[in-house]
């Protein structure tokens, strides 16, 4: 704590205390307390999260198959998988979005029967377009780790277990997954920050979530910085939020090599 | 099969290059993403070399600073940052014309794309090359100096060829980062390739033709780049004993 405390610390955060105490006072803060935001920014905040926990559940459930099929499947299942990878990483994730719910929602009404059907009534939200979308891209972000990882784990750990007579289902699930699971958990935290980041992009096909929300009040109130301080103030809290949960579930994993 | 080989012509018609297509408008909008890109990625490595030195061999201050820097740009979305500082810079620059009494200007998407694109991609170009230059063996610098090398000649002739090796995948990546970013400047409502496509989508109604174009032409840019680079790396990395992988 002594090292960290220096001289000149203690100035810049000094600074950085009367910038904060600055911004407070000087600019507009009225339209927080109004209960009609507190409740939007708060379903929005909601909304972020649940589709950053969502999307990378799915996606990391997705890319273990994927990662797999790269690092040791054949040809016919590799060569796929590496394309899917390819196309995910080669493109922007808006367009990817846009081409899901603009694109594929522009077809879906010329397929016949599909208006009568059960899934029609969410064909015709957002949400499952959203979910969709940014599960893929962390399939495939991801799915390029998991190869990395699978390829990573030391190969006399294998062959142990085969000697073992260990079945080759059981040498997956008991050996070379969870290995490859501990060899990705340092980097995962940085790809969930990278996803949440992503997050935002959910607004521009009409999903209120906490960018869509700032901007219904900048619209509203015709106030241009606030908000958006209000955005950066959240998105760094919940980062902080991810990194801590993080070194947290690393502290749970010993590693010898770390 | 026939109303597919319909869809395909009437396709064709509109991504063809004369004015009833489109084909010209997604160029040009190619063709600002990747000017725009250029210069983010230039600027962002001029960022980064200089926070990466002030990182590693400025003072306490600079040092600070600089981790606050990068720390923000880090955990705060790209959207919010580029709506941010496009109104920050732009509404700084008036403010100072109309301070000095000259008339407010309008600043060209290219040029405040190219400043609010550069900011974030610097932070992390200073992360990259941070990492680079710690990565150059210790030894290799010391011989230098023991053969009496003055330090920017150490820095021209030792570190930087060593540390552009180490340094190439990071900054591919982060090339590729610049090529998609682009994208989100669309948001804010710059001509660059995907707000193209969305223009040319939502008056032809045809939004799966042209967004699957428009994916096309980024796939088609990110994996031209990737070439690229695995040629320029095998070119810093000659003489290099490879090491696996």
């Amino acid at each position: 704590m002594r090292d960290w405390l220096q001289p000149h610390r203690v100035v810049l955060i000094g600074l950085a205390v009367a910038l904060v105490l600055a911004c407070a006072w000087f600019l507009r803060w009225d339209w927080l307390a109004e209960p009609k935001y507190q409740l939007l920014i708060v379903q929005g905040i909601w909304r972020t999260l649940w589709i950053l926990v969502v999307t990378m559940v799915i996606g990391m459930l997705l890319a273990v198959p994927l990662g797999l099929a790269q690092a040791a499947g054949p040809w016919y299942l590799a060569a796929p998988a590496r394309a899917f990878c390819s196309v995910i990483r080669g493109t922007p994730l808006l367009l990817q979005l846009w081409l899901l719910y603009y694109g594929l929602g522009s077809l879906f009404p010329s397929i016949p029967g599909l208006r009568e059907s059960v899934l029609w009534p969410y064909l015709r939200q957002a949400w499952p377009y959203a979910v969709v979308a940014l599960s893929l891209s962390v399939a495939g972000y991801e799915g390029e780790v998991m190869r990395g990882a699978f390829k990573g784990v030391p190969h006399g750990q294998l062959e142990a277990a085969k000697a073992m007579g260990m079945p080759r289902f059981t040498m997956f699930r008991r050996i070379w997954l969870p290995q490859a699971l501990h060899r990705v958990l340092p980097t995962l935290g940085g790809e969930t920050v990278l996803q949440l980041k992503a997050t935002p992009l959910v607004s521009t096909i009409t999903i209120m979530d906490t960018y869509a929300v700032a901007g219904r009040i900048r619209q509203d109130t015709f106030i241009v910085y606030e908000p958006l301080l209000m955005l950066a103030v959240v998105y760094m809290a919940i980062t902080g939020l991810i990194v801590l949960m993080f070194r947290w579930f690393e502290s749970r994993f010993p590693s010898k090599s770390a | 099969m026939t109303a597919f080989g319909a869809l395909a012509a009437s396709s064709l018609d509109l991504l063809a290059y004369a004015p009833p297509g489109w084909g010209a408008t997604l160029l040009a909008g190619l063709r600002n993403s990747v000017l725009i890109a250029f210069g983010a990625f230039g600027l962002g490595l001029a960022i980064g070399i200089g926070g990466a030195f002030g990182k590693l061999y400025g003072g306490p201050i600079t040092r600070d600073l600089l981790a606050v820097y990068t720390t923000i740009v880090r955990a705060v979305p790209e959207l919010v940052l580029i709506l941010f500082l496009y109104y920050a810079v732009t509404g700084a620059v008036n403010e100072a014309l109309l301070l000095w009494g000259y008339e407010r200007i309008q600043i060209s998407g290219v040029a405040a794309g190219i400043a609010v694109l550069g900011v974030v991609q610097g932070a992390y170009a200073t992360e990259v090359l941070r990492g680079a230059i710690l990565a150059v063996p210790v030894g290799q610098i010391e011989a230098a100096r023991a053969m009496g090398m003055p330090p920017v000649l150490l820095a021209w002739r030792i570190v930087f060829p060593l540390m552009l090796a180490n340094a190439i995948p990071g900054l591919a990546n982060l090339w590729l980062v610049a090529t998609k970013d682009t994208a989100l400047l669309g948001v804010v409502g710059f001509a660059e390739l995907t707000k193209a496509t969305q223009q040319a989508a939502s008056t032809t109604k045809a939004f799966f033709t042209f967004l699957t174009a428009a994916g096309l032409l980024y796939l088609a840019l990110s994996l031209l780049s990737t070439v690229v680079f695995h040629r320029i790396e095998a070119w810093a990395r000659k003489g290099q004993k490879r090491t696996g992988g």
